[in-house]
């Protein structure tokens, strides 16, 4: 990590080192936000936010910080900033928050926010932690947008709410299919993206753990 | 220095100065927000209020119309009165409805809508003249599929006749049971009605596949069977002596109050 630099930071984990598509963190809320568009953003925003300023509060105080108490260290900061960005969406979002519902509290529990407190601002200055932060959390929102998009788009018939395709319920001929509507579809798209991410960057590929043998023949197993 | 973060005296430290700041920032967050929020949560519930009466458009303003069309009246659900103890404006049905002593329990076939408890006393809103109202505006709440359903019924001045329905909270899957919002579905309400005859006691108002016909049916919502069995056993519920029944005879010809307190009605419940 010796060679961070501010740009690198800020545009690696969007491709290259993807936290959600390279390093599979922070899943579960991919899987329940992105029912529609807007709502991924607002959930994208908040992750920056929470990325970005929890960064930049552990790396401040990294030198102060026991070894001991660490872990417990970066959650409080976390927690936290999560209540106050919660706090925030209920007086000026109100619509959204409900939307939201609990996810906005799980944010303290997203790999995304914790691996970075830990893996990065821990041995960063804070100016590049707090960029490192921002990266993390517009790779995440990346990936966000681009499921809500398929989500929404395929499962709703509409973008960010505005109608595309004109669905059966409202008198259209579009029939929504309802399997993207429901978390498990995020899976497929997202196992998608990482397909698609890895055959642009070759070298995010791993090497195959275990290489089964070649069959034998029937003659020499006898 | 590694030596020395790890002093006892120093992790004491660190982890009370943390605390400290921490809890003086989400504390300020909260105390500093916390009108605002209130704001937000009234507005959000007169607004659905003022929707299911069909009196919302967009950009009106919502606390003034509130102010000017509706009055809140405590109810008596045994007894279907109003309640002169209770202040409209300060109680709490969701807090009653945890107080032994304002509350009763459900069970078996009294509870089609798996609310297990049930307040003694419920708010209800009248759109109009209190004395002679256009619109009455009941809470309903009862399970889904996925969990507890919340809105508003609103009910004609006769006690009889649909206006709208609204769910302000609910966990349905969205494009399926999530289509209780639907404004087409919901479009399908105005009009019913919810007793079978003048004299009826039980409700008759249900969901139903395959087309509704008859004056007591609404069209239940393709691909969600257990949030359709949800929506007509709350209203079932509801609409029964059990519920505001009582208080509904009040407003119809057909029945007396007298007969509709304490009767013993069977509930068309379904898939329970």
């Amino acid at each position: 990590m010796a060679d961070a630099t501010p740009k690198g930071v800020l545009t690696t984990p969007l491709f290259k080192n993807n936290p959600i598509a390279l390093q599979v963190l922070g899943i579960c809320s991919a899987l329940a936000v992105t029912t529609s568009m807007s709502v991924s953003l607002v959930m994208s925003l908040a992750v920056i936010f929470v990325t970005a300023f929890s960064n930049l509060f552990v790396s401040l105080i990294r030198h102060h910080i026991p070894s001991s108490i660490r872990i417990i260290v970066q959650m409080t900061i976390i927690a936290s900033l999560v209540i106050v960005v919660d706090q925030i969406l209920k007086a000026y979002a109100y619509e959204m928050s409900k939307q939201l519902s609990v996810f906005v509290g799980l944010i303290i529990t997203n790999c995304i926010v914790m691996g970075r407190a830990e893996g990065f601002a821990m041995q960063n200055s804070p100016k590049l932690s707090f960029l490192d932060g921002i990266g993390n959390g517009l790779g995440y929102g990346f990936i966000l947008m681009t499921v809500g998009f398929f989500r929404e788009l395929f499962g709703s018939g509409s973008v960010f709410g505005f109608t595309v395709l004109e669905t059966v319920q409202n008198g259209g001929w579009y029939v929504p299919n309802g399997l993207l509507l429901l978390p498990p579809s995020a899976f497929f798209i997202i196992g998608l993206i990482i397909w698609v991410l890895r055959s642009l960057n070759p070298e995010q590929v791993e090497e195959n753990e275990f290489k089964i043998k070649a069959n034998s023949e029937p003659k020499e197993a006898v | 220095m590694a030596q020395s973060n790890n002093s006892i005296k120093k992790i004491l430290t660190v982890a009370f100065a943390l605390c400290i700041v921490c809890s003086v920032i989400v504390s300020t967050a909260a105390v500093a927000l916390r009108s605002k929020q209130q704001f937000n949560q009234e507005l959000d519930r007169k607004t659905n209020i003022l929707n299911v009466a069909d009196l919302y458009e967009s950009g009106m303003d919502v606390n003034e119309t509130f102010e000017s069309s509706i009055t809140p009246r405590v109810v008596n659900l045994e007894t279907g009165e109003y309640s002169e103890e209770h202040d409209p404006a300060t109680y709490n049905a969701f807090e009653a409805r945890r107080d032994p002593a304002a509350s009763r329990t459900l069970s078996g076939e009294q509870d089609p809508a798996g609310l297990t408890r049930v307040e003694t006393y419920s708010t209800v809103y009248l759109v109009g003249d209190p004395d002679d109202p256009e619109q009455i505006i009941l809470p309903i709440r009862g399970q889904g599929l996925w969990g507890l359903m919340r809105g508003f019924l609103a009910v004609e001045g006769d006690g009889n006749t649909i206006v709208g329905i609204t769910y302000y909270e609910h966990a349905e899957t969205p494009g399926l049971g999530g289509e209780v919002n639907n404004p087409r579905w919901q479009a399908q309400w105005a009009g019913k009605e919810i007793f079978g005859s003048e004299d009826a006691l039980a409700p008759a108002i249900h969901l139903t596949k395959g087309g509704a016909s008859g004056e007591n049916e609404v069209d239940a919502l393709s691909g969600a069977t257990l949030t359709s069995n949800g929506v007509t056993n709350m209203l079932q519920f509801w609409l029964s002596p059990e519920g505001f029944g009582d208080y509904l005879a009040k407003f119809r010809t057909g029945v007396s109050q007298d007969e509709a307190q304490g009767a013993d009605v069977e509930l068309e419940a379904e898939g329970a």
